[in-house]
């Protein structure tokens, strides 16, 4: 047995993808403990509803996380909306649905190129994240912008989609279905991705319920955890969700998931689109949140369940606004999958939980 | 099972065109109702101020004792709540986006003088108005 030395990893590291630093307890190419810590991009976002209304915080809750702008600026609305007891628009509430879910195959779609240069394969990489390209040209054709979109406001949608954008949606995601197909096969089926990840990081089912986990690293644990199961908004509309699960508790189960929810995200925009209600799509907020009042809410994000929490007092600047995130759940089932495993499999690990380290300072 | 599962995908990629443009020298084109930036009808505006206190950056300015309009563009964050929240409206979001600048600079927009046809006509009506007020005031009284 060799002696057992820390290795400092992070923040700054090429196989990283966001800050985050662990101390690796390493004895013979085995890690034996992973001590993460996190702390350094922390910018005070939440303390901003001080100076900034209710309307204004929209903007900077979707600067939050550029990945997640889609989830963070509805996750905000819905909560705010419950705070003033204020309806939206049934189309605005499809439109949401649409925008959000295709954010989660933009996601996904990151995350998989990110996870197979991760393990070596470039090519597969490129394909991912070209396919990416066309979610995010449809953003622009939608709302104006490609990351961040400020397409929601507290009371509805910014801007009506026409019949035409949306057959273009759906035409645009078709045509993605058929090459994302291939992208699948190759991840799922290639002896070489295979060999890398079965196996690797495994966290049992009730270690994943003890531990907290949520969102797709639960589920890859066959934890059947989705906030939208629960029907918040257009979701209850929807004729049939099933959450993707699965029972090998490993990355390969990891990869899985996150590959078939893209094509379930995919079905549930052209049900949204095939189902969507004519009329208007904002309702213009009166008031302000009343004094005292306190609401919550909760969203699928891609990376898993985020919960909100708002507070007013009867002005227009909330008294208090705070959200848990997905990746501050999981640090700690992150940390017990690199427990035992190979030096070079952390990268891999730490990657298959889908890190997002600005949603977790804020 | 098996490798190569990426082969077909790979070859075909071979024999088709680059999905990247060559920026600067090539550029997409940009779709209708980008946000690129922030543009003033300023013979159109009335200084009423409600854009920059609606804008979450700080970015705008209205002085209306100066009769000027200013936006910092590097503090905007191309949110439109200026745009949506315009009374007028004047405020447009029109694509392109900012090209990169060596300074921090501030755009400022200087409301024209009024033309003295234009001064006028608001005199004129100033009149107008004051005229009717007082006929119907003077109405209301021999009613009475």
């Amino acid at each position: 047995m060799g002696k057992a030395t820390i290795i400092p990893f992070g923040p700054q590291h090429p196989v990283l993808p966001e800050p985050l630093h662990l101390d690796l307890v390493v004895q013979d190419e085995k890690v034996i403990e992973a001590v993460p810590q996190i702390g350094f991009i922390h910018r005070g976002l939440e303390k901003l509803t001080e100076t900034r209304d209710y309307n204004q915080f929209i903007y900077i809750a979707e600067r939050i996380c550029g990945i997640c702008a889609v989830g963070h600026s509805l996750g905000y609305a819905e909560t705010v909306e419950g705070l003033m007891g204020l309806e939206v628009p049934k189309r605005a509430s499809y439109l949401r649905v649409i925008l959000h879910e295709m954010s989660r195959i933009h996601s996904h779609m990151l995350w998989m190129g990110l996870a197979a240069d991760a393990f070596g394969f470039e090519s597969l990489f490129m394909h991912c994240w070209r396919l990416r390209e066309r979610v995010l040209d449809l953003f622009e054709a939608m709302t104006g912008g490609r990351v961040i979109l400020s397409a929601v406001r507290v009371g509805g949608m910014v801007r009506d989609q026409d019949a035409a954008t949306l057959a273009h949606v759906q035409e645009v995601l078709e045509g993605i279905k058929d090459e994302y197909h291939e992208i699948c096969r190759a991840f799922l089926n290639d002896s070489s991705v295979r060999s890398r990840l079965v196996g690797v990081g495994v966290i049992e089912h009730d270690d994943a319920v003890n531990l907290g986990m949520v969102g797709p690293f639960a589920r890859a644990s066959n934890v059947v955890n989705d906030v939208r199961c629960k029907g918040a908004g257009a979701y209850a509309e929807l004729s049939d969700f099933t959450p993707i699960t699965s029972n090998d508790c490993d990355c390969y189960a990891r990869v899985e998931v996150r590959a078939k929810e893209i094509l379930q995200s995919i079905d549930i925009i052209e049900e949204m689109i095939a189902r969507i209600p004519e009329g208007p799509v904002f309702e213009k907020p009166k008031g302000s949140p009343a004094d005292g009042a306190m609401a919550c809410g909760a969203l699928e994000q891609p990376r898993g369940e985020c919960y909100y929490y708002a507070q007013g007092n009867g002005t227009k600047y909330l008294e208090r606004m705070r959200m848990r995130t997905p990746t501050s759940m999981n640090l700690a089932g992150m940390a017990a999958a690199l427990k035992g495993c190979d030096l070079a499999d952390v990268n891999m690990i730490v990657l298959t939980i889908d890190p997002c380290i600005s949603c977790t300072e804020r | 099972m098996g490798s190569f599962k990426l082969g077909k995908m790979t070859l075909k990629s071979l024999f088709t065109k680059p999905s990247t443009v060559l920026y600067p020298f090539e550029e997409k084109p940009q779709p209708a109702g980008i946000k690129g930036h922030i543009e003033n009808d300023i013979t159109a505006c009335t200084l009423c101020g409600t854009c920059s206190r609606v804008c979450p950056a700080g970015a705008l300015i209205v002085d209306r004792k100066a009769g000027t309009w200013s936006i910092d563009h590097f503090r905007c964050v191309q949110c439109k709540s200026c745009v949506l929240n315009c009374p007028v409206p004047c405020l447009t979001m029109a694509p392109g986006y900012q090209k990169p600048a060596r300074e921090i600079s501030r755009e400022t927009l200087q409301k024209p003088a009024p033309s003295p046809e234009e001064l006028a006509a608001k005199e004129a009506a100033k009149k107008a108005k004051i005229e009717a007020a007082m006929k119907a005031k003077a109405a209301r009284e021999a009613a009475k």
